[in-house]
């Protein structure tokens, strides 16, 4: 640990015995944490460590307990983020908050700028900015048609133009690819350089490893170490992090080398929501009992690939499950075997004002058992609710309570047991741990990878590339609407399937040149 | 002021906001009767003697609460389906012109010729609302749509009743012939009470309400209501649902219409003579009843009594017939401006 | 051939008018994300309060009329801006209960004024022999206006941020609540000086309903015009003209009067489809409609 050094100045920011309680838990409990100027700190903890809830005090969206905040050895109180935003701390939202339908300049002009014509104010400073310290972003484009890197940067300079001098990044990384994150990284350093202090918050533990001069790990809310990176590992971290020593290795062993085809798709081509072209010619097979891994940056035709899949997007192309063609809508594909772990949870998965029973009863309310004819078998409906909460270990007050008042991790259990009632074929699951602690991720994983020893196929979709890695037989890339791949896992790296996310040939990444197709 | 969402809102509370709410909005109406020039004790006890106080009164509030009860229970239903039908009037009076084209044109044998009313009513009705479903699937807000539609359809009447329909023995009037008797409903003795539509809205209200909490449909409808993605992701289709719950809405506010020209006009007349700004106050009655159309067998007498009070007001107090519309605009703001106590609890002072 | 083609640009002006009024009006609350249709209301005591202001005395100075009209419109919103900002109630169904209270109170307290004569009435002024009423002069300066406003301010961009994306706005200390409850009073003081027009010009006199659902007309203009404030003028225009048709066209031809008279709402419809059909619904301020709580997506 790196000790105060004597007739140093202050560090620049202190944060000594911040508690922070919430109905029922808490949050942030004693935690001190100091960056210096020039410094990076990482800030390591798994969900529900109390990670956002830190970040919001520093931003002055809560308002502490007991303990106090200090900036260059003054106390201060940050009552909102704009008093934050004057007291120069900046922070860099994990997903991007800008006015999609505006240019760059006009979004950084809002809440600051002249009275007339703000926009044509802040472009000159814009480009300052992003020569000084390489953040290319062009202050008339519309936010709309920026990458998600792009945005990122607007919300850096955005802090910059404020004045912080200290800067909290916020999970940066989950929505790049390695290469735009070293992008991010150089930036980073850069900012260092200038004397500025960056709390960067992640659980990617090469990252962490690779920028950040000093750690400190929450755990349950408390600090559970602090550490410079020099000298940690990977293994120290992560049993920093969780409390034991983690498992690196695969959740699965090798595949057996002839499949029987499960899912056969070919020249799979559809539009997108505004009409550009979502997925271009996509052909590829999933054997029975295989876990076929798609990566890519959101936004690049996984969702739409799933969707068409689902019965939830029109296509051209075919597809057919079992040899049989795979066609009509969401409930009849339910109805043939497609179970559907969906994106987003809370608008699509649940109806958050219904019942835990209700919900479960989302697939088949309208036939036997749960229903005869035009009426609702209540009755059958309750009962099938109490199996499957139970079976899945689903913690619910009741049956009969609202499935909004659930967490994150039992709504997913309970999607989960809605869509696997019926001993699905083909499971199309969604991002299906984002958000997850370890427990319920491992209940997820398990549950996915016993149904594949039963026979069924999954289409693993995820932004998690050590998810995909460690369940997947073969991934595929989904970049600009094409599928490059599937490759078998064992022919992939972190870094090469990063290359081709940013859109890198596959004869150009090393190991990812032969096996298209399966 | 903060809100502090409450797990899980309790039908007691509700009741309360409720009933609180409907006080607030007395108050402010009492308001705007001192603007006027009237006491409001004044205004309040003649509407209660007027009403509740004889029998003349209760039946002239008996009246009122049929078609009440008919299109509220339908927009009860609309709404869980997040479909915010305006229209009920303009569905009411194609309903009627529906219902009169049937007694006055169509040769049936007397038995079932009432039935056909009814039935055409519906049909008229459920057409009418069907327009602004099926608009809505090009993103045309239904309220402005059956907004408009109630205009057209108040044109429509008129023009039928000045031109094609005008009765031949009317004179000067502009209305059509009576109907036939086979097409007259009965009453109970001395009122204005057609009781089989009475029974129809009775029915239709507890079979509205079966249909919403007991049958596959009425699930479907509260998914596409309360999350059309999870509708979208279910394959439900809120189209589908949206048409038949127009047709349903519609239908009852249909029904509605056949039974005032059959029960009370035996003639279509002119539309503000039909309806007394029924499709307005029964969005009330369904927003009263929070959507359950059971409980606007409740909800539709309470503003029935308002509707047969602004009749009172203006004999008695020479008031002008607007005040209903003050009654309904008010009592339906506080409504729903209350409806955040329902979900929240107010905590005051400054943030933590 | 001239003297039509005046005479109908004239008449389309004069409809015009209240119509751009009203819609100038609601497109800065739809900007700032709120949805009122409570516009019907808002005319329609805005209209009383300039004719009872107008025809208090034979010298009644109708500037104050004019004032008065535009407070009574901002006072209705006033109501609006409590339920939908502050109660976060549903917009859509508070502003028809807005149009509901604001006809219904005018009407019940306008009783007085019916057949009143009007002392003095806004007159037209003749500019070089182009005749054309102060209340339009007035509608086309506030259109530029406008659009120098939301396009050209900080203000402007403040309130067009508060309606697409609330959340950004308030992190960067906007106050969300504030922008929007002025919004929302800005637009019912211009429905209600749409009703002034009415009173103290064009109608010239008070009577119940006069605001013949112009309201409702201007709320679906918002639309078709895109919520933007120039091509609002043409929307009116093409409204206003819509309705000289109709004033020529009654009992010149063989189609009976209702039908002239439903046109104006039968066009609203069309015009709305086709706006839907054109995908312009995709130009709607992102936030339009929903009430922001912090920390809610």
């Amino acid at each position: 640990m790196t000790q105060p050094q004597p007739n140093s100045s202050p560090p620049a920011l202190e944060l000594r015995g911040i508690t922070k309680r919430f109905p029922g838990v808490v949050a942030n409990d004693g935690v001190d944490l100091t960056v210096a100027a020039g410094e990076v700190l990482a800030l390591l903890g798994e969900n529900g460590a109390g990670k956002s809830t830190l970040i919001s005090i520093l931003y002055g969206l809560y308002q502490p307990d007991e303990g106090t905040v200090q900036l260059g050895g003054q106390t201060v109180r940050i009552g909102s983020p704009a008093e934050a935003k004057k007291l120069g701390i900046g922070l860099v939202p994990q997903h991007p908050l800008l006015v999609s339908r505006h240019s760059v300049a006009e979004n950084l002009a809002l809440g600051g700028g002249s009275g007339l014509f703000p926009a044509r104010g802040v472009a000159g400073r814009v480009r300052e900015l992003s020569e000084k310290y390489g953040l290319e972003v062009g202050p008339t484009a519309r936010v709309s048609d920026l990458s998600p890197g792009e945005k990122q940067r607007v919300e850096i300079i955005r802090a910059l133009l404020g004045g912080a001098r200290v800067l909290i990044l916020d999970e940066p990384t989950s929505v790049l690819t390695p290469q735009e994150a070293s992008g991010l990284f150089r930036v980073m350093r850069e900012l260092r350089a200038d004397g500025r202090s960056l709390i960067f918050i992640s659980h990617k533990l090469d990252e962490v490893l690779d920028v950040a001069d000093r750690v400190t790990v929450l755990r349950r809310g408390k600090v559970v170490g602090g550490v410079p990176t020099a000298g940690a590992t990977r293994e120290s971290l992560a049993e920093l992090m969780v409390g034991r020593g983690v498992d690196f290795t695969r959740k699965r062993g090798a595949a057996p080398a002839n499949r029987e085809v499960l899912l056969d798709v070919q020249n799979l081509t559809a539009s997108g929501s505004r009409g550009l072209p979502a997925l271009r010619s996509v052909g590829f097979t999933l054997g029975r009992g295989e876990v076929l891994g798609v990566a890519g940056i959101a936004g690049n035709g996984q969702s739409e690939l799933v969707e068409v899949l689902a019965g939830l997007h029109p296509a051209r192309g075919t597809v057919t499950l079992d040899g049989q063609p795979l066609t009509g809508g969401a409930a009849e594909r339910f109805q043939g075997g497609v179970a559907h772990i969906p994106e987003d949870r809370i608008h699509s998965g649940t109806v958050p004002s219904m019942t835990v029973a209700d919900n479960l009863a989302l697939r088949g309310y309208d036939r036997f058992p749960l229903a005869r004819g035009l009426a609702r078998d209540l009755k059958a409906t309750d009962e099938r609710a109490r199996q499957d909460v139970e079976q899945y270990s689903v913690a619910t007050p009741g049956i009969h309570t609202h499935s909004r008042l659930l967490s994150g991790g039992n709504i997913q259990k309970l999607i989960l047991a809605r869509e696997l009632h019926g001993n699905p074929r083909l499971i199309l699951a969604v991002h299906p741990t984002y958000g997850l602690d370890i427990g319920a991720t491992d209940q997820v994983h398990r549950v996915l990878l016993e149904r594949t020893n039963e026979g069924a196929g999954v289409l693993l979709v995820s932004e998690d590339l050590d998810e995909l890695l460690s369940l997947s037989d073969r991934i595929g890339v989904m970049v600009g609407g094409e599928l490059r791949g599937p490759f078998p896992v064992g022919e992939v790296t972190r870094e090469s399937l990063g290359l081709l996310m940013g859109g890198a040939h596959p004869h150009s990444v090393p190991g990812a040149d032969q096996g298209v197709g399966a | 002021m903060r809100f502090i969402p409450l797990a899980a809102p309790s039908t007691t509370r509700a009741g309360l906001v409720t009933l609180a709410s409907v006080a607030v909005a007395l108050a402010l109406c009492a308001l705007i009767f001192v603007f006027y020039g009237v006491s409001p004790a004044e205004v309040y006890s003649t509407m209660l003697r007027g009403t509740l106080g004889d029998s003349t009164g209760l039946a002239e509030v008996g009246r009122r609460t049929i078609p009440l009860l008919l299109i509220g229970s339908g927009l009860a239903i609309a709404f869980r389906a997040q479909f915010f039908n305006i229209g009920g009037e303009g569905q009411l009076l194609l309903g009627a012109v529906f219902a009169a084209g049937t007694a006055l044109f169509v040769p049936l044998p007397g038995p079932i010729l009432l039935p056909a009313v009814f039935i055409m009513g519906a049909v008229g009705g459920g057409l009418w609302a069907l327009i602004a479903a099926l608009l809505r699937r090009l993103n045309v807000n239904e309220i402005l749509s059956t907004l408009m539609l109630n205009y057209i359809a108040v044109a429509l009447v008129t023009y039928l009743i000045a031109g094609p329909w005008k009765g031949k023995d009317v004179r000067g009037y502009i209305y059509t012939d009576s109907f036939p008797d086979a097409a007259n409903l009965p009453v109970i003795a001395g009122t204005q009470v057609h009781w089989p539509t009475l029974v129809l809205g009775v029915a239709v209200a507890l079979g509205l309400q079966w249909l919403l909490s007991r049958s596959t449909f009425g699930y479907a409808l509260r998914v596409v209501g309360e999350n059309p993605g999870a509708a979208r992701y279910a394959g439900i289709s809120s189209a589908r649902v949206m048409t038949i719950v127009a047709l349903i809405t519609g239908g009852a506010a249909g029904l509605a219409g056949a039974g005032e020209v059959a029960g009370i006009h035996h003639r279509l007349l002119e539309a503000g003579q039909i309806s007394l700004g029924y499709g307005f106050t029964a969005v009330i009655v369904a927003w009263l009843a929070r959507g359950n159309p059971a409980l606007c067998l409740i909800t539709a007498p309470v503003m029935g009594v308002i509707l047969a009070g602004g009749d009172i007001l203006k004999i008695d107090l020479n008031m002008p017939f607007r005040v209903v519309d003050v009654f309904s605009g008010v009592i339906l703001l506080c409504l729903i401006a209350s409806e955040v106590f329902v979900r929240n609890r107010v905590v005051w002072g400054a943030r933590a | 051939m001239d003297n039509i083609v005046v005479e109908a640009l004239i008449r389309a002006l004069a409809v015009g008018t209240p119509l751009l009024l009203a819609c100038l009006g609601a497109i800065i609350n739809e900007r700032g994300g709120v949805v009122n249709l409570g516009v019907e209301g808002m005319m329609a005591v805005g209209a009383l309060a300039a004719f009872a202001v107008a025809s208090s005395s034979p010298d009644a100075n109708l500037w104050l009329a004019v004032g008065a009209s535009m407070l009574a419109g901002a006072a209705l919103a006033s109501l609006h801006a409590l339920a939908t900002v502050t109660l976060r109630a549903n917009q859509f169904v508070s502003g028809l209960a807005l149009a509901l209270i604001g006809t219904g109170a005018a009407g019940l307290l306008g009783k007085k004024f019916e057949g009143l004569p009007l002392f003095n009435k806004v007159n037209d002024w003749n500019l070089g022999g182009f005749v054309i009423n102060p209340f339009t002069v007035a509608a086309l300066l506030l259109a530029a206006a406008l659009a120098f406003y939301l396009n050209s301010t900080r203000s402007g961009l403040t309130l067009r941020s508060v309606g697409e994306n609330p959340a950004a706005a308030d992190v960067l200390g906007v106050n969300v609540g504030a922008v929007r409850i002025w919004a929302v009073l800005a637009g019912g003081s211009l429905s209600g000086l749409a009703g002034a027009f009415l009173a103290l010009s064009y109608r010239a006199s008070w009577a119940d309903n006069m605001t013949a659902g112009l309201g409702w007309i201007a709320v679906a203009l918002v639309i078709f015009v895109g919520w933007r404030p120039l091509r609002a003028v043409l929307g009116a225009l093409f409204f206003g003209f819509l309705y000289y048709l109709q004033f020529r066209l009654q009992g010149n031809s063989p189609v009976p009067t209702e039908v002239f008279n439903a046109m104006p709402f039968i066009l609203v419809l069309v015009v709305l489809a086709l706006a839907g059909l054109r995908g312009q619904q995709g130009d709607a301020p992102a936030g339009l409609g929903r009430p922001y709580v912090r920390g809610e997506r």
